[in-house]
């Protein structure tokens, strides 16, 4: 099949301890192998350019109910982004919530070929895949929403872990999901009756249990099922100022759970975890806080969650935390109820660097990002398109490796927020080594997925090619071309095929969806009792419910032999 | 000055953004014959649609002698000068406008003087549906200027108004006023049904009838006259309601006490 060599390159493969060295990428069959027949193979001429593995994003709101719900309330995001058609590629819309194809091709051409959509409602599975499915050039994985859901509550209420664990799998299963996401535990459901929780000791209705036993009973089940990624937790009390406490009080709880040096959670959008101060008026930056207790410990990984000054659209499953933004901003607002599972709200959120809050908050991001020393800790995410579109990814790569960036930004920010940004003590500015790690090594390592995020032999030929010469680049300074190269990739490789040039989609190709199949050496059963549930409580019966093997359309299982 | 007359009657919309007095600046009428602009989804040049003739008289900048109710963006963006339509002319003329004025000497299509910020808009005939207001979905209507519209106009108009004055010497269709913030709408003749729904700021003055008032406002007081703009007041007297509640709204309605018997028997003891 078709061979390619990518010659004189400066490779930056993070995994494989390789930083800036110049070599040849052999790539046989869609995977990375150690030579080729260099007469056959089809040759790249890479001097001067840098490669690195294909971008991973670990959390992005690309498809689903609210993705979707997303794109029907906000016609003026469309209006203002529409993207014709080519010979290759096809039309569509949107702006923060980008069409499927879109979607596809704008990750491709900066160079990313695996995504993470971290939000799923068990009940909108199908839609989810159906649009997973339509989003080409990309690998992509789905996080099922369990922390909220009745049966998990009820097993951990009883304290059956091993019961609770068979019915994760299932779930996975059912689902074809890749990771355990909890949403604000205890709070979605609290929201069912108008309701929230505020810390992670407080009791969910009806339910004799908390957030922490929440949290650390998923934590265990986790461990039980032995899944390639940690639990991916949005902690309570997101997006209020002084809620840096709770998000400590959090990591605390998890410190319960053994880890053997090893994460045991991966808390995402950090920055909307990092508020301090007891007010708006006086909210500030708990960056320190935060990335003192996050340097000393070894069982967290986190996302950035950076915020963009545009305007873009928040969706999440945080219910009652979109009915704050509401009363905050009047704003069109949607808000749901997915029967028993999860909630959920959309607001449009236009985030302003006269706003002194908004300001911090994009301060936060980056002080997060400066202040935990090992990147392989805090990944890079805009928590897309809650803190903003992912197409935005360039400019905050700029902000990462150049102080320079940084101080461009904030000068033309709101004054009183540049008095509380702690950037201007920052002088750390990312290399290109760091940067493969926090857009892809990291987000790879994190996901647990082998084949992804290094240029080894065996890896999956995924690679971005940018228009960056380490040798002769100043890259802090120079930020402006960086940023450039990072926004039009000169390539980007997936498996193997060329399928972007200078920032142009070239080739149309599927991506996979990867799902676990979780093997328990007892099954979860489907008996009467859960049917009889299905008929009471959800809108749909239980034979309509699961999503079965032949909706995904290029599947990718990967086997997981779990210890219970 | 540039004179287009309609070359034949327009069966297709036509897409013409290029017809403000800014893209004409500095150009010969040949030059202009070349403007890009699309008939239905068809590229044409100006010059294919349009007789173009140049006259050295200094204003207006542009005048459209016939009927181009098919013709859409005219003067949209447009920030100086003034164009002259005589005839009909379609949807979104003067669209998001930052200055200059159009005066139409006929009836307007939808959005006219959508989103606009600064500017005047004389309309000498009826307006359609959404003048004003801004495009669907956008939260951010019209910020400043003036449109006076002789005739009727349909409805949602003014909708998001955050400033500026909105003149309409006929009647109004529903949901006039819908979630304005701030500005001034005023009606000399009727408005129908939901007027002013969702207001959280702003004035609206009825001087006809109110056709139904929303629940959500709340009457206040009743005062001998409003203040229209500098030169112009609405003489009384007025209710005066406040609302939209359902908004926790500020904005205020004024509605003609001597042509509106109905109110009195039911907010009458409230006062």
């Amino acid at each position: 099949m078709t061979e390619l060599i990518i010659k004189n390159g400066f490779v930056f493969d993070p995994l494989n301890g390789i930083n800036g060295e110049k070599m040849d990428i052999c790539v046989k069959d869609g995977k990375i192998v150690k030579t080729v027949n260099e007469h056959r193979a089809k040759k790249i001429d890479a001097t001067g350019l840098t490669i690195m593995p294909g971008g991973v994003d670990i959390h992005t709101h690309i498809a689903g109910g609210e993705v979707n719900t997303g794109r029907m309330v906000r016609p003026e995001d469309h209006v203002k982004d529409a993207v014709a058609k080519t010979a290759i590629t096809r039309s569509g819309t949107g702006y923060s919530i980008p069409s499927t194809f879109v979607t596809g091709y704008r990750y491709s051409r900066m160079g990313y070929t695996t995504v993470m959509n971290p939000s799923m409602a068990p009940l909108e599975a199908k839609h989810t895949h159906e649009e997973l499915n339509d989003i080409p050039l990309l690998d992509k994985a789905t996080f099922p929403l369990i922390g909220d859901w009745w049966f998990v509550l009820e097993y951990l209420q009883k304290g059956d872990f091993e019961g609770c664990a068979r019915h994760v799998a299932w779930m996975l299963d059912t689902t074809k999901g890749y990771a355990i996401k909890i949403v604000n535990p205890g709070g979605l459901e609290s929201w069912g009756f108008g309701r929230n929780v505020h810390s992670i000791d407080d009791q969910i209705p009806n339910f004799c249990i908390t957030p922490r036993d929440i949290m650390v009973g998923l934590a265990k089940v986790n461990k039980m099922l032995n899944l390639p990624h940690t639990i991916h937790l949005h902690t309570n009390n997101l997006g209020l100022p002084g809620n840096y406490q709770t998000t400590l009080d959090t990591m605390q709880a998890l410190e319960a759970v053994p880890n053997d040096g090893k994460p045991n959670m991966h808390i995402t959008h950090l920055q909307f975890s990092s508020f301090g101060g007891d007010g708006w008026g006086n909210m500030k930056s708990a960056a320190p806080e935060i990335s003192k207790y996050i340097n000393n410990h070894s069982h967290i990984t986190a996302d950035m969650g950076q915020v963009i000054f545009t305007d873009t659209t928040t969706m999440t499953a945080d219910g009652p935390f979109e009915y704050t933004l509401y009363s905050l901003s009047g704003h069109k607002w949607v808000n749901s109820d997915v029967e028993t599972e999860t909630s959920g709200g959309i607001i449009p959120f236009h985030y302003k660097k006269n706003n002194a809050v908004n300001t911090i908050q994009w301060s936060i991001a980056l002080e997060l990002a400066l202040m935990i020393e090992d990147p392989y800790k805090i990944l890079m995410t805009t928590d897309h398109p809650n803190g903003g579109p992912f197409a935005s990814y360039p400019k905050i790569i700029a902000w990462l490796i150049s102080n320079k960036a940084r101080m461009a930004t904030l000068k033309r920010c709101n004054k009183k927020g540049q008095k509380k940004s702690l950037l201007p003590t920052l002088n750390r500015e990312l290399s290109l080594y760091e940067l493969a790690i926090v857009t892809r090594a990291g987000q790879a390592k994190a996901l647990g997925l082998k084949n992804k995020g290094h240029l080894g032999v065996g890896a999956d030929a995924d690679v971005a090619i940018y228009n960056v010469n380490p040798e002769t680049t100043d890259i802090a300074n120079k930020y402006k071309t960086v940023r450039k190269a990072f926004r039009d990739a000169a390539y980007t490789i997936k498996d193997g095929k060329i399928v972007v040039k200078d920032g142009k989609v070239v080739m149309n190709v599927d991506g996979k969806t990867m799902w676990l199949d979780v093997e328990t050496q007892q099954k979860c059963e489907v008996d009467q009792d859960m049917r009889q549930k299905f008929k009471q409580y959800w809108t749909i019966e239980y034979d309509n419910y699961p999503v079965y093997d032949h909706y995904v359309k290029v599947p990718e299982v990967i086997p997981i032999k779990a210890s219970v | 000055m540039i004179t287009l007359t309609p070359l034949k009657q327009f069966k297709y919309p036509i897409h013409a953004e290029c017809i403000t007095p800014e893209t004409f600046q500095g150009k010969t009428a040949s030059e202009i014959a070349k403007l890009p602009l699309n008939e239905g989804n068809k590229p044409k040049q100006l010059g294919d649609l349009f007789k173009i003739e140049e006259s050295a008289a200094e204003a207006p900048n542009i005048i459209i002698n016939g009927d181009v109710s098919e013709v859409r963006h005219i003067g949209q963006g447009m920030k100086t000068g003034e164009i002259v339509v005589n005839g009909n002319a379609g949807m979104h003329l003067g669209e998001k406008m930052a200055g200059g004025k159009i005066t139409v000497n006929g009836d307007v299509g939808g959005w006219a003087g959508s989103a606009m910020k600064k500017g005047l808009i004389e309309i000498h005939g009826n307006a359609s549906d959404y003048l004003a207001s801004p495009y669907r979905g956008i939260s951010e209507g019209m910020k400043g200027g003036k449109i006076i519209v002789d005739g009727n106009v349909g409805s949602d108009s003014g909708c998001y108004l955050r400033g500026g004055l909105i003149k309409i010497k006929g009647n109004a269709g529903p949901f006039l006023g819908y979630h304005i913030s701030d500005g001034i709408i005023y009606v000399e003749k009727n408005a129908a049904s939901r007027l002013g729904a969702n207001m959280v700021g702003g004035k609206i003055v009825v001087s006809g009838v109110a056709d139904e008032l929303l629940p959500s406002f709340t009457v206040d007081a009743v005062k001998p006259k409003v203040k229209i703009d500098d030169t112009e007041s609405a003489q009384g007297p007025f209710y005066v309601f406040l609302g939209d509640l359902a908004e926790n709204g500020t904005g205020k309605l004024f509605i003609s006490k001597a042509n509106n018997p109905q109110i009195g028997p039911i907010y009458g003891k409230y006062l």
